[in-house]
């Protein structure tokens, strides 16, 4: 009689919130963190800072963070650091959107056609096995050293991984839409429009998030060569004349642009293939 | 795709000796002879690669790789319902149901099909995020959209759980009972087939073993005659006791379709 008088004051006292589980080791990674991605960039930050402060990153090594931002200063106001950061931007959009038209335009005749694929393939591949940076040789004797290589050899560096992206995308387009396609009686124009496109699309995207990182290691490469403007020729000149701190703001520049760009295509991705986002969560 | 084979009427479906064969060693389809009248709902059945598939997608001309020969005749406008409910994942479910339609009254019309199934309203959902069930509807919005006259239908419920699958004959039978289209259905299930049919055909060595006229009063297991062709059915399946086993006794005669 008494246990059940002791039972009811206790559910009395804490009737609902009662909380016992099993509980596993967890394997996986875990819930995800906020501004997870900022974490790394400003840990090496934070230690670039303090290693320049406590003098264990040497100046002649590495100019300190400080020092960068004011050669920063200097380069905008007397060096014309706008003009190289719109040169070298003009180059790799440039070539960049002629490798990415190159790359789309055969990869759809080599992905929708069997002889289309038999003339194009080949040669792609044989090209792909050539690093695109052991052909500036050879493109400086066709095309000389002026803009015109630069561009040429930027579109051919990003022009491959937007072919083998999207003719990969375009082949694994499930071939039961294609049945579907054929018992709707669609056109041939409309196949490619609603079935064709959309299905390689993500293919494309993937490439094209390739081609951005290629085309800036072209762009960088192909600075080198007598440039008169661009963050490389800027670079250049100051390798010339020892200044550490002029290459570090060439690095950092090269850097945010690469990052901005893959967040450019990154975003695009989010919008155009928000169909797939559903299915991920 | 309409192919109106001289001296054979269009409006129905008609098949004339038709051969399909895979390899040299046998044919799936020998010598199918096949009427079905508009508006006329037939199902087919038959052992796993007995040929139903085979037939059914000659009806739909998907079969142009097919070695075999033979006369068939469909009508214009036919509609292929797939066991998978082929949406296109990245067009939404209005889009997908009106896809390859012409005419400005498209949407209107692929918007009154999506209510006709029971889907008013998610006509802007992508289709990953339907189930099943939903989907399936879908795919049948698609196909009554184009109004066909005849309708193929591969194992379209085959992937549903039971309880769906008894909410899709539902809607299928009213569907057809509004449309009309002369239907055929691919079914492994023979009460699904009893259930929903005029008409249950019982495919066998590549030609029509069983034709069976389904006259029951009420269209249900409960009909005193279901018991009845249920047995029957099977019993020409195989599936019954004194002929389990019948699988290994004509090795060749069956080949996966």
């Amino acid at each position: 009689m008494t246990s059940t008088a002791l039972d009811r004051a206790v559910v009395a006292e804490e009737p609902t919130r009662d909380d016992v589980r099993v509980v596993r080791r967890q394997l996986g990674p875990g819930p995800r963190i906020r501004f997870a991605f900022w974490i790394g960039p400003a840990l090496l930050l934070a230690i670039w800072v303090v290693g320049s402060l406590t003098g264990f990153i040497a100046a002649q090594v590495l100019t300190a963070p400080w020092d960068v931002v004011k050669e920063f200063g200097d380069q905008w106001s007397n060096h014309d650091l706008l003009g190289n950061i719109t040169a070298s931007l003009g180059r790799v959009c440039y070539g960049l959107a002629l490798g990415t038209a190159a790359g789309f335009a055969l990869a759809l005749v080599s992905g929708l056609s069997r002889l289309g694929e038999a003339v194009i393939d080949g040669p792609i591949q044989i090209k792909r096995a050539i690093p695109t940076l052991a052909l500036i040789p050879l493109f400086v004797a066709w095309f000389g050293i002026g803009e015109q290589m630069k561009i040429i050899t930027i579109a051919l560096i990003s022009m491959i991984p937007i072919y083998i992206n999207t003719h990969n995308g375009l082949r694994g387009i499930d071939g039961r839409y294609a049945e579907l396609a054929e018992t709707l009686d669609i056109r041939r124009g409309t196949f490619l429009r609603h079935v064709v496109l959309p299905g390689a699309l993500p293919g494309f995207l993937l490439g094209l998030r390739f081609a951005v990182t290629s085309a800036m290691l072209g762009l960088v490469v192909v600075e080198q060569y007598n440039s008169l403007s661009g963050i490389g020729h800027m670079m250049t000149l100051a390798q010339e004349y020892g200044q550490t701190s002029v290459i570090v703001v060439g690095l950092v520049l090269y850097g945010l642009y690469g990052f901005l760009a893959d967040a450019a295509v990154r975003l695009v991705e989010r919008k155009a293939l928000s169909w797939r986002r559903t299915l991920e969560g | 795709m309409a192919t109106d084979v001289g001296g054979l009427s269009a409006a129905g479906v008609t098949v004339r000796n038709l051969h399909r064969s895979f390899n040299r060693s046998g044919g799936v389809l020998n010598g199918l002879d096949l009427d079905i009248a508009p508006g006329e709902f037939v199902a087919l059945i038959g052992r796993s690669g007995s040929g139903k598939s085979t037939l059914l997608r000659a009806l739909a001309g998907l079969d142009r790789d097919v070695e075999g020969y033979g006369r068939i005749s469909v009508p214009e406008q036919v509609s292929v319902v797939f066991q998978d409910s082929r949406l296109l994942p990245w067009k939404r479910l209005l889009a997908n149901v009106t896809f390859g339609l012409e005419g400005r009254d498209a949407a209107e019309r692929g918007l009154r099909a999506l209510t006709e199934v029971g889907l008013a309203g998610r006509e802007s959902a992508w289709p990953a995020e339907l189930s099943g069930g939903q989907q399936q509807r879908a795919a049948l919005a698609r196909s009554l959209v184009r109004e066909p006259q005849l309708l193929l239908a591969d194992e379209p419920f085959g992937a549903l759980d039971a309880l769906t699958r008894l909410q899709m004959h539902e809607l299928l039978r009213k569907l057809c009972a509004v449309h009309r289209p002369a239907v055929l259905l691919v079914t492994h299930d023979v009460d699904e087939a009893i259930v929903l049919a005029d008409r249950v055909i019982l495919l066998d060595g590549g030609v029509v073993a069983t034709d069976l006229r389904i006259d029951l009063a009420q269209r249900s297991q409960a009909d005193p005659g279901f018991a009845g062709l249920r047995h029957q059915l099977l019993d020409a399946l195989g599936a019954t006791g004194e002929h389990l086993g019948s699988d290994f006794i004509a090795p060749g005669q069956r080949r996966a379709s």
